[in-house]
């Protein structure tokens, strides 16, 4: 991976006390934390129903649904929080929540 | 060293410059502004080469101590009562983000009713922040520990915020001789900064960043071992201005005349002169009371406590503040420090002073006295005036 792909933040993984800077800074990128864990509903698009209008990618209030190459919606499951709120503007009813 | 007429803001503001603080953030409330105010005649002079920011809020004063701090910068501000309550998130922030930040805080009542006078309900509530507060007596005393205050908060054991109080108009407006030392001296004591700051320009860091249950947690134990070391650091500290400048305060529990007392009472702020002159007319009656200050309520010297409370049958604890529904905070604190030890003595409490009533000697004469009789426990209000009082006096 690259130092800010995915796992980058594992190269300064704090498990201790003694593990962690006495001052609480952050030297990487936010973009690098995965901020997930505690979602329970995870999105589901099925893209046969998909029109790209890209709303879902409009709506979401953690930029967590990028664009791929295709210019299919894609679900960036290390930021989503599954809040559903994708699923309830998709007008063609393309995404389901489904229980993780 | 020269020997100057200084008010007890005035020794705040001398303190900083001696310290060559490269950051002011200024705000005015009475009985602070003229601490600020000199700093500015100061920096406007060009005897004092600082950043000086008039600032739009006491909120924003310390927002702006936190970030120059976060940049290595030298910071002090200045305030009181409503004021520092205003604060009161940022002083959280403060020590959240370990910034050295040190704070002149005059003491002041809290409205309402609105009030100008000496309280220290204002600092008191602010307890919980994980500032260090340090209470004084004198002008001197003022000065010498705000010079203390920011070696002690750039100390790499410690780097925590420190708040330097004084009670209203006794200090804050009176003026006293206090010797100043020379900027060589303090130069020599004080040495520029040397903790680097968190952030660096150009440099990728968030401050502030967001923490899971994960680590939470241990954020909050690094700056509760942090507070405890600090108590350590002060006792170095101190000895090392001791030795510059031959003036040494007696630590975060300083005594007079506890040795063989029957009773000693704990004062806070400028109730401690003249229940000193109290103790030492009671002892020429052959009354064997004593005294102890409680310099340092944040770390809460819990250790000396117990010294002293070692060889005492009775402890008497003025406040000058009250917390509803419960006790005066030193009370409290000092009950709380003698929970299991060996030797406790009965416990009072006074609640007296507040709103800058006067503590005049027969009102701290009253409370050695009560404590010698032995009788009544729990908290007592000896000052508020009764109809009963007035009927007999007038």
């Amino acid at each position: 991976m690259s130092p800010h792909g995915h796992d980058a933040h594992k190269a300064t993984a704090y498990v201790t006390e003694e593990d962690l800077p006495e001052r609480p800074i952050a030297a990487v990128p936010s973009d690098v934390i995965k901020t997930a864990s505690w979602r329970t509903f995870r999105p589901v698009i099925r893209l046969e129903a998909c029109t790209k209008c890209y709303v879902c990618w409009k709506f979401c209030p953690d930029v967590a649904i990028s664009i791929d190459s295709a210019g299919w919606p894609v679900v960036r499951l290390d930021y989503c929080k599954g809040c559903g709120i994708c699923a309830e503007e998709c007008r063609p009813k393309a995404i389901e929540m489904a229980k993780e | 060293m020269v020997r100057m007429v200084l008010s007890g803001n005035h020794a705040q503001s001398y303190a900083a410059k001696l310290a060559r603080v490269q950051v002011v953030a200024a705000y005015p409330i009475t009985p602070q502004t003229s601490i600020v105010e000199k700093l500015g005649e100061m920096v406007a002079s060009g005897d004092l080469p600082a950043q000086y920011i008039n600032v739009e809020s006491e909120h924003s004063a310390m927002q702006a101590c936190i970030s120059a701090a976060a940049l290595g910068a030298r910071t002090y501000t200045a305030t009181s009562s409503q004021g520092l309550l205003l604060m009161h998130e940022l002083l959280h922030w403060a020590s959240g983000a370990r910034a050295p930040v040190v704070m002149g805080v005059v003491n002041r009542a809290i409205a309402p009713p609105w009030s100008i006078f000496t309280d220290h309900a204002d600092t008191v509530a602010q307890r919980d922040t994980g500032w260090i507060q340090f209470y004084s007596e004198s002008n001197q005393e003022v000065l010498d520990t705000a010079i203390m205050a920011f070696r002690l908060a750039e100390h790499e054991d410690v780097l925590l915020p420190v708040m330097v109080t004084e009670d209203a108009f006794y200090l804050s407006h009176t003026v006293e001789p206090v010797d100043v030392p020379s900027q060589d001296e303090i130069d020599g004591f004080l040495p520029r900064r040397t903790t680097r700051g968190l952030l660096r320009p150009g440099i990728a860091g968030r401050l502030g960043s967001f923490t899971t249950p994960d680590l939470y947690a241990e954020f909050r134990h690094k700056i509760a071992r942090a507070m405890v070391r600090s108590a350590e650091v002060f006792f170095e500290i101190e000895d090392d201005y001791h030795r510059i400048t031959g003036r040494h305060h007696g630590g975060p529990l300083p005594t007079y005349r506890v040795d063989d007392a029957d009773a000693v009472l704990v004062t806070m702020g400028t109730a401690t002169p003249t229940a000193r002159a109290v103790v030492d007319a009671m002892r020429s009656h052959g009354k064997k009371v004593g005294l102890a200050k409680l310099r340092a309520f944040r770390p809460f010297p819990e250790k000396e406590v117990r010294q002293l409370a070692a060889g005492v049958s009775r402890i008497g604890v003025l406040d000058r503040s009250f917390t509803f529904g419960a006790a005066g905070a030193a009370f409290t604190e000092i009950a709380a420090s003698l929970y299991g030890a060996r030797h406790r003595p009965a416990l009072r409490n006074f609640v007296a002073g507040l709103g800058g009533r006067d503590l005049t000697p027969k009102v701290i004469e009253g409370m050695y006295k009560a404590l010698l009789k032995g009788d009544g426990e729990g908290v007592e209000w000896p000052d508020i005036k009764r109809r009963m009082e007035v009927v007999r006096h007038g």
